[in-house]
Order: C-alpha cells, then sequence, then structure tokens
C-alpha cells in the first residue's frame, strides 16, 4: 500500500471515531493563534521541500537551526543567570552572593524605574520608584558597592538597562578600570536595546535616531576595546510580554538586530568584527512546540540573513546566541505555587529550543520582587532539568520531528513575512516611527484578552479552575522607602564632595561631543569618573538631543 | 482626545503616573471600556501626578483609572487624588489596576480608591463596576 493511500484509510478513520467522540470544543490552536494539525507526517515535510543539509545541518554548523554549538550541553551547559536586583547597591550585593554560592554562574542586574530613565535618587520624577522594581545607581560610587567583593575579571555581568545604557556601561568600564581588570577580561551583555523601547518596554530618553546613534556608539567603541563584552542584547522579552505573538516577537527582535547591523555599516564597520558580539534575549511562553519552533527558526533566519544577505564571512557573525526568561505574562496571582510548574514547562522549552543562558522567574514575581525563598526554587527549576531529567545529554533532540520541523518552517515564514514588510517599510527605525510593531502588538494583547473572557485561551486559576481563596497567602518581600532617602542622601554628599573644576569640565566635554556627532563612549567615562552622575549625563544629553514623548494612542 | 462631548456617555480617564512603562494593561482596558461605549482618554506614559490633574478636569471625567505595576501606588495615588479634590472636582470614581500586593489594598481605599483590579480581572468586570458605580454629571 501507498503512504497516500495508508493516509487516507487513517483520516477517514479519523472522521468516522470523530462521530462517536467528537473533538473537543476547543481551538486547536497555538497561544499565538496558529491552527494547528492533529499529525504531521513525511508528506508535510516534502510539502516544504525540506533538505536535512541545507535547513538543519548539524549542531554548530550553518545554518545554526539544531545549536550553535557542536556538542550542545555536553561541552557546557547553559548559563544560569538569574536577574536580581532591589533596593540599595549594598543590599543587591548580598544578593548577587547569595546566587554565587548557590551555584548560579553568571550575574545579573536589574535596575529601579528612576536609573532606567536617567533619574538621581533624589530627583523628584523618582519619588516612590528608588529601588522598587530594581537597584538604584545614581552614580560610580554606587556602582562600586554593587559589586564589591565580586571579581569582575572572573564573573560574566548583565545589566538590563537601556536608555541610559551608555552611562551605565561607562561607570562599570571605568570601575573595571580602577579595579585592575585587564579590558579583554570583561565579560557580559549590556541589554542596550533601545528599538523595543519604542516599540514596546517604553523606557525611553531621547527621540529615536540620536537614541540609536548611542548604541552604535557602544558598539563601535566595544569592538574596539572590550572584544568579550557584548555590547546589545536584542530583546525580544518585551516585545512578547507587550503582546506579541510568537511570531511577532521573532520578527521584531530580529528587525531590530538587522536595524543596528545597518547603523553599524553605515559608520562603515566591518560586519565580521561586530556581529561576533550581539547576542539575543527571547521569552519563553507556555506553548511548548510554537517556543521550540521559535528558537530554532530564530537561529536559522538570523544565519541566513548574516550570510547571504549582509555578506559576512565569519562563522561567528551567523550564529544567534541567545539568552532567555520564561514569561512574567502567565504567572497568575492566583494560586500561586502553579507558577512553579509553568516555570519548568518554560524551561524545557527552552533548554529543547537550545537556549544558551536562561532565567527562570520566580512563583511570586506577580505579586512582588521575589523573596530569596522563591529566588532559589527557581534557580533549582534549571538545576533539576540540566542534571535529573537527561534532556542536556542529547543535541536538538526533538530536530527531525515531522510536526517540529513543520512548524519551525512556518513560524520562520510567517517571521520573515514581516521582516520584510518591514524592509519596505525603509527600515525598522522608519516602522517604529510610523508605530507600525506597536500597532500591530497592541492588536495581539487586546486580541488575547478578548479570548481570556469567552474562555478561548485559559489561564488555570483565573478563568478557569478557580479556587476560592480567602487571601493570597505568601511572604512577599518588601522595600520600604528608606531607601529611597539613604540613596538621594548618598548622591547629595557627593556633589558637594567632588572636585567641582573636574566635574564641570568633563560636562562639558560631553555636551561638545554630542553636539560635534562624536563617538560617545569616551567623554562619558572621562565625566563619570570625575563623579557626574547618571542624571547629570542623561540631562546634558537631553539638552542636546530633545526627548521622546509617548503619542498615547491604544 | 475628543472635541465634542457626548452627554451620554461616562467619561474615563486612564492614567499611567509615575515612571513605569509597563502599558500593556492600561491600553487593553482603554479599548475595551471604549468598545463598551465609555468615552475613554488615555493620558500615555509617563504622566506626572500634576499633569493627570490636568487631563482629569480638562476632560470633566467621572472615572480616574490609574496603571501602576512598579510598586509607587503608595506614593503616587493619593497625590492624584489631593490634588484632583484640592482642584475642586467632587464625585470621582477612583480605581487603581497593576500589581499592587494584598496588603496595600486597604490602605489604598482609605485614600479614596474604590475599587483596585489586579491580574486576572476580568474585562467584563472592571465595565460593570463602572457602569454601576461612576457618578452622574448633569
Amino acid at each position: 500500500m501507498s503512504f497516500e493511500k495508508e493516509l487516507q484509510n487513517w483520516e477517514k478513520k479519523v472522521k468516522e471515531s470523530e462521530k462517536k467522540v467528537p473533538p473537543r470544543n476547543v481551538p486547536f490552536t497555538t497561544i499565538s493563534d496558529m491552527e494547528l494539525p492533529l499529525l504531521s507526517t513525511p508528506k508535510d515535510l516534502d510539502e516544504i521541500g525540506f533538505d536535512y543539509l541545507k535547513d538543519l545541518g548539524f549542531p554548530g554548523e550553518y545554518p545554526y537551526t539544531r545549536g550553535v554549538q557542536s556538542n550542545m550541553y555536553r561541552g557546557k551547559l547553559w548559563t544560569m543567570r538569574q536577574f536580581a536586583g532591589f533596593s540599595s547597591p549594598a543590599e543587591t550585593n548580598k544578593r548577587f552572593k547569595l546566587l554565587l554560592a548557590q551555584g548560579q554562574t553568571g550575574l545579573s542586574t536589574a535596575f529601579d524605574m528612576p536609573t532606567l530613565m536617567g533619574y538621581d535618587a533624589d530627583s523628584p520624577k523618582g519619588q516612590g520608584e528608588v529601588g522598587k522594581c530594581g537597584v538604584s545607581i545614581s552614580s560610580i560610587e554606587d556602582m562600586e558597592e554593587l559589586f564589591v567583593g565580586i571579581p569582575l575579571g572572573e564573573v560574566t555581568t548583565s545589566m538590563t538597562i537601556n536608555g541610559p545604557a551608555i552611562v551605565i556601561l561607562a561607570m562599570y568600564f571605568a570601575l573595571a578600570e580602577k579595579n585592575g581588570v585587564p579590558k579583554e577580561k570583561i565579560r557580559g551583555t549590556l541589554q542596550n536595546d533601545i528599538l523595543k523601547e519604542y516599540i514596546a518596554q517604553k523606557e525611553w530618553l531621547f527621540p529615536i535616531r540620536p537614541a540609536v546613534a548611542l548604541v552604535t556608539d557602544t558598539i563601535e567603541f566595544g569592538t574596539e576595546h572590550y572584544p568579550n563584552w557584548n555590547t546589545v542584547s536584542i530583546s525580544g522579552y518585551h516585545i512578547r510580554e507587550a503582546g506579541a505573538t510568537a511570531v511577532q516577537e521573532l520578527a521584531f527582535t530580529l528587525a531590530d538586530g538587522l536595524g543596528y547591523v545597518e547603523e553599524c555599516m553605515k559608520r562603515g564597520m566591518d560586519i565580521d568584527e561586530f556581529a561576533p558580539r550581539l547576542s539575543f534575549f527571547f521569552d519563553i511562553h507556555n506553548d511548548f512546540f510554537e517556543e521550540i519552533a521559535k528558537f530554532r527558526a530564530a537561529r536559522r533566519i538570523w544565519a541566513k540573513l548574516m550570510r547571504e544577505k549582509y555578506k559576512a564571512k565569519n562563522p561567528k557573525s551567523w550564529m544567534l546566541r541567545t539568552h532567555a526568561q520564561t514569561a512574567g505574562v502567565s504567572l497568575t496571582a492566583q494560586q500561586p505555587f502553579n507558577n512553579i510548574v509553568r516555570v519548568a514547562i518554560q524551561a524545557l522549552a527552552g533548554v529543547l529550543g537550545g537556549v544558551n543562558s536562561l532565567h527562570t522567574n520566580s512563583m511570586d514575581e506577580t505579586l512582588a520582587l521575589p523573596t530569596d525563598e522563591a529566588v532559589m526554587i527557581a534557580l533549582r527549576t534549571q538545576q533539576i532539568i540540566a542534571e535529573e531529567t537527561g534532556v542536556a545529554h542529547v543535541a536538538d533532540p526533538l530536530g527531525g520531528s515531522y510536526f517540529i520541523e513543520s512548524l519551525t518552517h512556518r513560524v520562520e515564514k510567517e517571521a520573515m513575512d514581516y521582516i520584510n514588510k518591514i524592509y519596505e517599510m525603509g527600515g525598522i527605525v522608519e516602522a517604529v516611527e510610523k508605530g507600525y510593531p506597536q500597532a500591530e502588538i497592541a492588536n495581539s494583547a487586546y486580541r488575547f484578552q478578548r479570548q481570556m473572557e469567552t474562555n478561548d485561551k485559559v489561564m488555570v486559576g483565573v478563568n478557569k479552575y478557580k479556587t476560592i481563596e480567602a487571601k493570597r497567602t505568601m511572604d512577599t518581600l518588601y522595600i520600604d522607602r528608606s531607601v529611597e532617602k539613604k540613596q538621594a542622601d548618598k548622591v547629595k554628599a557627593l556633589r558637594a564632595r567632588r572636585d567641582n573644576a573636574k566635574w564641570q569640565s568633563s560636562i562639558d566635554q560631553v555636551k561638545k561631543d554630542a553636539e560635534a556627532g562624536k563617538n560617545m563612549m569616551p567623554s562619558i567615562i572621562e565625566a563619570v569618573k570625575n563623579y557626574a552622575t547618571l542624571q547629570e549625563v542623561c540631562d546634558t544629553l537631553r539638552g542636546v538631543y530633545g526627548i521622546y514623548r509617548d503619542v498615547g494612542s491604544f | 482626545m475628543s472635541e465634542k462631548k457626548d452627554q451620554s456617555k461616562i467619561r474615563v480617564l486612564i492614567a499611567k503616573p509615575g515612571l513605569d512603562g509597563h502599558d500593556r494593561g492600561a491600553k487593553v482596558i482603554a479599548r475595551a471600556l471604549r468598545d463598551a461605549g465609555f468615552e475613554v482618554i488615555y493620558t500615555g506614559l509617563h504622566q506626572t501626578p500634576e499633569m493627570i490633574v490636568r487631563a482629569a478636569i480638562d476632560e470633566d471625567v467621572q472615572v480616574i483609572g490609574m496603571s501602576i505595576l512598579s510598586g509607587a501606588h503608595n506614593v503616587l495615588v493619593p497625590e492624584v487624588i489631593s490634588n484632583v479634590k484640592k482642584a475642586g472636582m467632587k464625585d470621582v470614581l477612583y480605581l487603581v489596576g497593576g500589581i499592587i500586593p494584598e496588603e496595600d489594598i486597604d490602605g489604598l481605599r482609605k485614600m479614596g480608591v474604590q475599587m483596585v483590579f489586579t491580574p486576572g480581572a476580568s474585562l467584563n468586570e472592571i465595565i460593570d463596576y463602572i457602569n454601576k458605580h461612576a457618578p452622574q454629571r448633569k
């Protein structure tokens, strides 16, 4: 019997059996509304013209669908990197040391809202927000306190900041220099992805074009002086959390990355000099297979574009290396212990998708910043996946599955449709100025919420399987307002104490360089060494570039 | 913002006070309320309490919904409410949405917030609440 005939027989049997047991009355779609087949077969692979060497290749080889390392997690497990930061630098420093002592292998810093928006701890703009969502950093003194006792040449540090990223990076480099750490030993990642701020996260300082130029400055400077530092982490996480579908997350993130590549090339930089240091950051949502397909498609698209369209020759330029974090939006305040299960499943999808670094959310993050205990469970979840389940022994174990390969192909195709549309609009900067990705995401977010109302989408404990809970009973972390006063007093004292003549001339230099359109990194490093505060540098730049305002469309 | 006020519609201001950039919830709510027949004004991000009070007065709203996910609610909410009252606006329904710890809810109620909607609140629940509790305007 031929395959075709067998398939038709089976399809007939399915129809018959469905007369007796009809399909459940739910949409058989992914969380992003992709229709799913009941079964995938070799026929699906024939239809997409699946070619092993062209579409998959081997792990560590072009187009990296199966992962960027040849022996995947046998050589090195993914980096377990829990995002931490709250209150004062001293408090965060304690959390860092706790995580390192528990086997975490990299640090990841969360900053508070005033820092993220380029305001010092004593600014009236930041009232009530100092130390709340992350650590408060106003000057190089705070930076020193944050990393005291941590050998900067031995850990890798990630810093999640965007609008004023260049100033924070200047403080970090200046601190490492002061501690005598050689430049090539400085390893880590600055998020520094301003395009996704306009698209999704909305923590911007300046208008889009000068902001993108600052990112390009850091890439240029980093490439020349800090060969092991990732100057940009091109981030889909926030795009997804703002409501994008998996395909939108992938497409807009890669489009942002292409935007930076093009800006650097416009400055005459060699793609093979800077592209190897570009890194990515994606979300891992609940839809297990869709997420695995997304990571596989991400690596394939990036490799193809870098090699074929942008003519990169260094294989390191083709590789998409990515950090990933489980989905904050999937967590529920209701029955919060269920979140441990969600996080475990999402983390597993990330690992099966071949991520290089992972943050697992804590079960209490929808209520407040995580407690030590909750953070520990989240970290242990990764360790259980890595060392108990056996999944890390095999490279890309789902590769070749009819379903996974068809889905990977489809995610790739739909993401490329978006990317091509953005090319047609003149590139990502133009698309963002027109509000295109923003509107697409808002539509998806609204559709999802509507589907929640009709139970077409289910969140256990929220719109289904609700239990009557007297009170949410979980200890949460509380940040009191004394941090605000302490941090404000500290920065005021610094301003009174520093050498004012040196400070003034270095701030003047920042202004001059900004007006002249020079690379801003050298003058900002000099300014922070002379104790210019975060806000002083940002205000100087705001004076030259202007500010960006939200249009408030919905 | 609308030029002509439709008197039959309940007027709602959705506001994002402070530096917090999480606007997914605010935008979804704004759109859902508009679809439910309310007149919705959305402030956009990064509003100071003064800017919100100004918008509330200019638009003569009956409902002010503040969306805060940054933890700054105990500072920003009372500032908005006291300034609206100082400006002489009475009969306003104050709502808060976002990440609000359980133990802070009573405090917000004492400040004058009638209802706090935390993650998982349904759109219909919010729409019904406003329909039932929005003050009448003549």
